[in-house]
């Protein structure tokens, strides 16, 4: 379980975050929602350790995450895909998963999850060996999706994975989310601008505006507070 | 890897037969050749592989000269140590830069790893009795095997060494470790979310670096048989940023053109002002002058150096199978280097 106690966060005189406060339970996913400037991608960042907060904790299991080093972060099986993808472009399909197994998987191990992981997103078997500079921003947001799922992560922070696609390519995805995450002890938080496909595949929403939390509740609650919906998420 | 094992013994089948049959003079040019192609595919790795720049391996190979010298001069110790101590005396000098270098990119590294360059021989100058002033260290190549010429037997410790570190280099960069360090390059952020230690891997690529730039500087004072500090100035720094640029950034095989323009770039301008009666003052610098006129016209030309204007070009070939339109092989010269390593 991810619990996140009294988060604060500032970029100098700018503060990001302010006492954000809210629990993630695994097997299920948590969307964070809200307008641009919300806080929601300095959450994500702050999380895996890219961001150092002012106050509060992050627990994972029981373990606190802040004041770890990023790479150590990941190698603990939290695997975090930013806004914008974050593939390396310069390596093969291939080796770009490849990277996500060094640290997670026995040298056996590798190669088959490679292959699930293109069963998976079948598109990206024909361009296993081509380089990920490319690929159309669809097949990078799956190719970093599988890099992010082949590491086995138990937190999964997904940010604005819709962006960019189209309509039919997000609902793909957020279907393949919402079955990888049923089922299964991962813990998602799922950061979106899209919030009606966000709360369509979620079982908790988050609201977030201008640093602060404004409700943390079930998925399906936020869904049906008209209130809510237009003033914080714009549908 | 048995590809490039392969490639290694055919590559000293044709330096076997090049070495036979050309003079001495000839062979002691093959030799600086080959430890230039040590210095440079260790900047290569640095540089092209990694992202990180260094305007101070010029410093890196006069640690492992004197190294060399120093234990030639005080000790009896068996020759291939020596040579290791160089590389190992560098990649110390390379772990120190290496460490702060990683808080450090563009122009800033490259101004730190300057400093390093421009700082060094001081450091020499202010112990004569220890480093010879300016006379320097004398080094002494082993005798030569039956009747085999010292030129010629110096040319093959040189090349033995140049294909050995190719060898190396080549199976790193396939490894998990060339993968990593190609990641560091890319998206430092991408690479610390997928747990690589961003921080370790820039440091490492510095002591490897650093370590063949050791062993090369150890080769070039074998070749002239005294090691001084003006030996390695800071123009040879430039001159090596300068020719892996040139020879293909990243390509391990681009660093045999790189090594051939470091060596008789100088001598073809020397030529060059002496065709032309050029004064001293100018012949001075003919060479550098030239370098970077070539360097000018090949990044228009070919902004994926030599080699990868040669890799281009190859495609291109009818037959070559990755023709003009066909998938993933069509990209202009300027394009991303695909493979870094042994095309």
């Amino acid at each position: 379980m991810l619990e996140i106690k009294d988060l604060s966060v500032s970029y100098g005189a700018v503060r990001a975050l302010r006492s954000v406060s809210f629990e993630a339970q695994p097997g299920s996913i948590t969307a964070v929602l809200g307008a641009n400037g919300a806080g929601k991608t300095t959450l994500l960042r702050t999380i895996s350790g890219l961001v150092r907060p002012r106050t509060g904790s992050v627990h994972f299991n029981g373990e606190e995450l802040l004041g770890r080093r990023v790479e150590t972060i990941a190698r603990q099986g939290v695997a975090h895909v930013p806004e914008g993808r974050g593939i390396i472009e310069e390596l093969t399909v291939e080796e770009n998963l490849r990277l996500a197994t060094l640290w997670c998987l026995k040298r056996r191990e590798r190669q088959t999850a490679i292959e699930e992981i293109l069963e998976l997103f079948p598109r990206l078997m024909g361009f296993r060996h081509r380089h990920a500079s490319t690929l159309s921003g669809g097949e990078r947001q799956m190719l970093v999706l599988g890099r992010a799922l082949i590491s086995r992560p138990r937190l999964l922070l997904l940010d604005e994975p819709s962006l960019g696609l189209a309509p039919l390519v997000t609902a793909q995805l957020m279907g393949l989310l919402r079955d990888h995450a049923t089922g299964t002890d991962v813990t998602v938080v799922l950061v979106e601008q899209n919030a009606r496909s966000a709360l369509s595949v979620s079982q908790h929403a988050v609201v977030l505006n201008l640093g602060e939390v404004v409700v943390s509740s079930s998925a399906a609650e936020v869904a049906a507070d008209e209130g809510l919906r237009h003033h914080y998420l714009g549908f | 890897m048995l590809r490039h094992l392969l490639f290694a013994t055919f590559g000293a089948g044709i330096m076997y037969l090049v070495t036979s049959n050309i003079s001495l003079f000839d062979n002691y040019q093959v030799g600086q050749i080959a430890s230039f192609v040590v210095v440079l595919a260790g900047l290569s790795l640095l540089t092209g592989v990694n992202g990180q720049i260094s305007l101070g391996h010029g410093a890196f190979m006069a640690v492992g000269a004197y190294t060399t010298a120093l234990l030639m001069t005080h000790t009896q110790w068996n020759f291939i140590l020596e040579l290791l101590s160089a590389v190992g005396a560098a990649g110390v000098a390379g772990l120190l830069i290496g460490i702060p270098a990683t808080r450090l990119k563009g122009p800033y590294l490259a101004g730190m790893t300057l400093l390093f360059a421009l700082a060094l021989p001081p450091i020499a100058d202010k112990w004569p009795n220890t480093f010879g002033g300016d006379q320097g260290l004398t080094m002494t190549t082993p005798n030569a095997p039956g009747t085999l010429s010292p030129q010629e037997w110096l040319a093959w410790i040189q090349i033995g060494g140049a294909l050995i570190v190719l060898v190396l280099l080549a199976n790193l960069l396939h490894s998990r470790y060339g993968r990593t360090l190609r990641a560091v390059r890319d998206d430092e952020i991408a690479a610390s979310l997928a747990g690589i230690n961003v921080a370790r891997t820039k440091v490492l690529a510095f002591v490897i670096s650093a370590g063949c730039a050791g062993l090369a500087g150890a080769f070039l004072g074998l070749s002239t048989g005294v090691v001084n500090t003006g030996a390695f100035p800071l123009t040879l720094s430039i001159q090596l940023l300068a020719a892996m640029v040139l020879g293909g950034t990243g390509s391990l095989i681009g660093m045999v053109w790189g090594g051939i323009l470091l060596v008789y770039l100088p001598q073809w301008s020397t030529s060059l002002s002496g065709h032309f009666n050029l004064g001293s003052g100018v012949s001075a610098y003919l060479a550098t002058i030239i370098f970077g006129a070539v360097l000018i016209v090949a990044m228009i030309a070919a902004p994926n150096g030599i080699q990868g204007g040669l890799r281009w070009a190859w495609r291109r070939l009818p037959g070559s199978g990755s023709g003009v339109g066909g998938s993933g092989s069509s990209a202009a010269p300027g394009a991303p280097t695909p493979v870094l390593t042994d095309e």
